[in-house]
C-alpha cells in the first residue's frame, strides 16, 4: 500500500477512535439517561468506523486491528488535537462534537465519491451514522445556546476555547493531497467553505458566535500532540501495555 | 368497606386468574408501594450497575471488548430508562425516585457496592452477576404488574446475551496465559459469595416475601432461586477449569443439587448498610453526575418552553 493512503487512513481511523475514547469516558456519567445513551451510541459508532479502517492496514500489513489504537505511540498517532481534547463538561462535549461533526459528515460525503472504492464504501456506511450525530450535536448546540443564561455562557466559553482546534481539520496533509490527487477527493479547501457556513448557521441559530481570534492550533496530523494524549493512551493502552501478547 | 372488598376481591380475581394488572386498575395502597420500591430498586440497580463495568470501558483490552462492554452498559442504560418508566405508570415520577436514590433513601443492588479491580472481573460480573439476575428476573416476565413484566421480556433478553458474554471472557481467560487464569480465578473468589447474597436473606429472615408471592410480584422464594443458581454455576466453573470458593460445596444425590456453605449474612447487612467497599463512591458518582447536568437540564427545559411560546404565538399570529 502506499505511504500516503496508509497515512490518510490512519488520520481518518485514529480522529474517531480516539473521540470515541474520549464520549465513551461519558458512560454512566451524563447529565440525563437518555443522553447517556445517546452519546455511548457516538462513541460506539466511531470506535466501529475506526475499527474498519484498522482492519484494512492488519489485512495488508499482517497485523491486528488492536496493534493500531493499543501499540502505536503519541507521535504514531494522526488524529486532530481537536478529538483529543478533554471532555471538561457537557458544554466542551457538544461545541468539540458539533465542530467535529461538521468536518466528518462533509468529509465522509467527499471520500464516498472518490475512486478508492474500498474506502468509499467504508464511508458511505458511516455516513448514515453521522448524519445522525450531526442532527444530535446541533440540536443540542442551539438548545444549550438558546436555553439559559447559564448555558449560554457556557456555550460561548466552551465555542472560545475549541475554535482555535477547528481548522486543523481542513489544512490538508500530504497525504490529503496524494488523496486528492489520486482518488479525486477529499478536497479538504473546498470542503471548508461548505461545512464552515453550516456551522455558523447552526452557531447564529443557537444564539452564539464564532470568537473573533485568528490562532489556529494544528500538530496534531503531524503526530505533533496536546498534553492530552499520552494520558488518554495510557488508560486506553493499559492492558495491552502490561500484558504484551495476550488474547483477551 | 364493601366497595373497598369488592374492588379487593375484583383485584384477587385478576391476580388468581394469572391475568395482569393495569396502571389504571383499581390496586391496593400495599401492592403499589410494594412495586414502587421493587421497580425503583431494579432500575437504580442498572443505573448504579452502570459504574463498575464502566471503569473498565476505557481500558478495554481490545477493540472487540471495548465494543461489546460500552454497548452492555449502555443496555443497562437502556433498561434503567424502561424501569423507571414501569414505575412511572404507578404514580411517580422519575425526578423523586432520582431523589429517593441520591439521598439513600432507595436501595439498590448490593453487588454494585463491590470494586472491579482487574478486566476479569468484566467477565465475572457478567457470568455470575447477570446469571443471578436472570434467575431472578426471569420469573418477573410474568409478574402480576402489566407495565413491569413487560419491561422484564426485554430485559432478559439482553441479560441473557450478557451472561453469555461474560462467560466468553471467562472461557477466553483460562484457555490463555498463567496470568490469565490466575486473574479469572480471582475474580471468581471475590465475586461468587456476593453473587449468592444477590438473592437476598434466607427465607425465614425475609420480610416482603410473603404478600409479593399472594400478589404474584414474585413467583419463586429466595432461598429457591438461590439454589438454581447454584446448580447451574457449579457446572459451569467445572468446565472452565475454576474452583468454587466453597470447602463445602458438595453435590447431594438426594436432592439433586449442591449443598453449600453459610453465607456470610453480617457482611451482607454491612453493605446493605453503606457500609460495603464502594457504596460512598457509587453514590457520589451518581448524585455528581446528577448535580452537574442540572444546567442541562435546566436549558433543555427553557429551550423548549421558549419554542412552545414561539410556536403559540406563531398560531395567534
Amino acid at each position: 500500500m502506499e505511504a500516503a493512503r496508509k497515512k490518510f487512513i490512519l488520520q481518518w481511523a485514529d480522529n474517531s477512535m480516539i473521540l470515541g475514547q474520549r464520549l465513551s469516558e461519558w458512560c454512566g456519567h451524563g447529565p440525563v439517561l437518555e443522553q447517556d445513551i445517546a452519546i455511548t451510541n457516538i462513541a460506539l459508532d466511531l470506535i466501529g468506523e475506526a475499527r474498519y479502517l484498522y482492519q484494512i492496514l492488519a489485512v495488508e500489513e499482517g497485523k491486528s486491528e488492536d496493534d493500531y489504537p493499543f501499540m502505536r505511540k503519541e507521535a504514531e498517532f494522526y488524529n486532530l488535537l481537536l478529538v483529543e481534547q478533554p471532555n471538561e463538561d457537557w458544554a466542551y462535549t457538544i461545541v468539540r462534537q458539533c465542530i467535529y461533526d461538521h468536518f466528518h459528515y462533509h468529509f465522509l460525503a467527499a471520500v464516498s465519491r472518490s475512486k478508492d472504492e474500498e474506502l468509499a464504501a467504508i464511508a458511505v456506511k458511516s455516513l448514515k451514522e453521522v448524519r445522525y450525530h450531526l442532527k444530535f450535536s446541533s440540536e443540542w448546540l442551539i438548545r444549550l445556546g438558546d436555553g439559559t443564561e447559564e448555558s449560554h455562557q457556557k456555550m460561548q466559553n466552551a465555542l472560545n476555547v475549541m475554535a482555535k482546534f477547528a481548522s486543523e481539520a481542513f489544512l490538508s496533509s500530504e497525504a490529503d493531497l496524494w488523496m486528492l490527487e489520486n482518488c479525486g477527493e477529499p478536497d479538504l479547501a473546498k470542503l471548508k467553505e461548505t461545512a464552515d457556513k453550516d456551522l455558523l448557521e447552526v452557531i447564529r441559530e443557537a444564539t452564539l458566535s464564532w470568537p473573533n481570534q485568528q490562532t489556529v492550533r494544528r500538530g496534531g496530523k503531524a503526530g505533533i500532540h496536546s498534553e492530552h494524549l499520552g494520558y488518554l493512551l495510557a488508560t486506553m493502552q493499559y492492558m495491552q501495555r502490561t500484558y504484551p501478547g495476550m488474547e483477551w | 368497606m364493601t366497595q373497598v372488598s369488592s374492588l379487593e376481591d375484583r383485584f384477587l380475581q385478576i391476580i388468581d386468574a394469572d391475568e395482569k394488572i393495569e396502571p389504571k386498575d383499581w390496586m391496593p395502597e400495599e401492592y403499589r408501594k410494594t412495586l414502587i420500591r421493587q421497580i425503583s430498586q431494579h432500575a437504580h440497580s442498572e443505573i448504579v450497575g452502570m459504574l463498575p463495568e464502566g471503569n473498565w470501558i476505557t481500558r478495554a483490552p481490545s477493540l472487540k471488548r471495548k465494543l461489546a462492554l460500552l454497548a452492555k452498559v449502555q443496555d443497562e442504560a437502556g433498561h434503567g430508562l424502561y424501569l423507571y418508566s414501569a414505575c412511572e405508570t404507578l404514580g411517580i415520577d422519575r425526578s423523586t425516585l432520582l431523589d429517593q436514590l441520591h439521598t439513600g433513601k432507595a436501595k439498590y443492588s448490593s453487588i454494585f457496592n463491590y470494586p472491579t479491580i482487574t478486566w476479569a472481573d468484566m467477565g465475572a460480573i457478567g457470568w455470575l452477576v447477570d446469571g443471578a439476575a436472570i434467575m431472578n428476573q426471569v420469573p418477573l416476565c410474568r409478574c402480576s404488574y402489566g407495565p413491569y413484566a413487560r419491561a422484564m421480556v426485554r430485559v432478559c433478553k439482553e441479560e441473557s446475551f450478557h451472561q453469555r458474554q461474560g462467560y466468553e471472557i471467562m472461557t477466553v481467560l483460562c484457555k490463555g496465559s498463567e496470568e490469565q487464569k490466575v486473574m479469572a480465578q480471582d475474580a471468581l473468589n471475590r465475586w461468587w459469595w456476593p453473587s449468592l447474597m444477590m438473592f437476598g436473606p434466607n427465607d425465614a429472615d425475609s420480610t416482603h416475601s410473603e404478600l409479593s408471592m399472594r400478589w404474584k410480584i414474585k413467583r419463586f422464594s429466595n432461598d429457591e432461586l438461590r439454589q438454581r443458581f447454584v446448580d447451574m454455576t457449579v457446572p459451569q466453573a467445572e468446565l472452565l477449569g475454576l474452583t468454587i470458593p466453597d470447602k463445602d460445596l458438595k453435590y447431594n444425590e438426594a436432592k439433586k443439587g449442591y449443598d453449600f456453605g453459610t453465607i456470610n449474612w453480617d457482611e451482607f447487612w454491612e453493605v446493605v448498610k453503606g457500609n460495603g467497599p464502594c457504596n460512598e463512591e457509587r453514590l457520589r458518582a451518581r448524585v455528581e453526575a446528577h448535580d452537574k447536568g442540572q444546567w442541562v437540564r435546566d436549558a433543555a427545559a427553557a429551550y423548549a418552553r421558549k419554542q412552545k411560546e414561539k410556536s403559540s404565538l406563531s398560531k395567534t399570529a
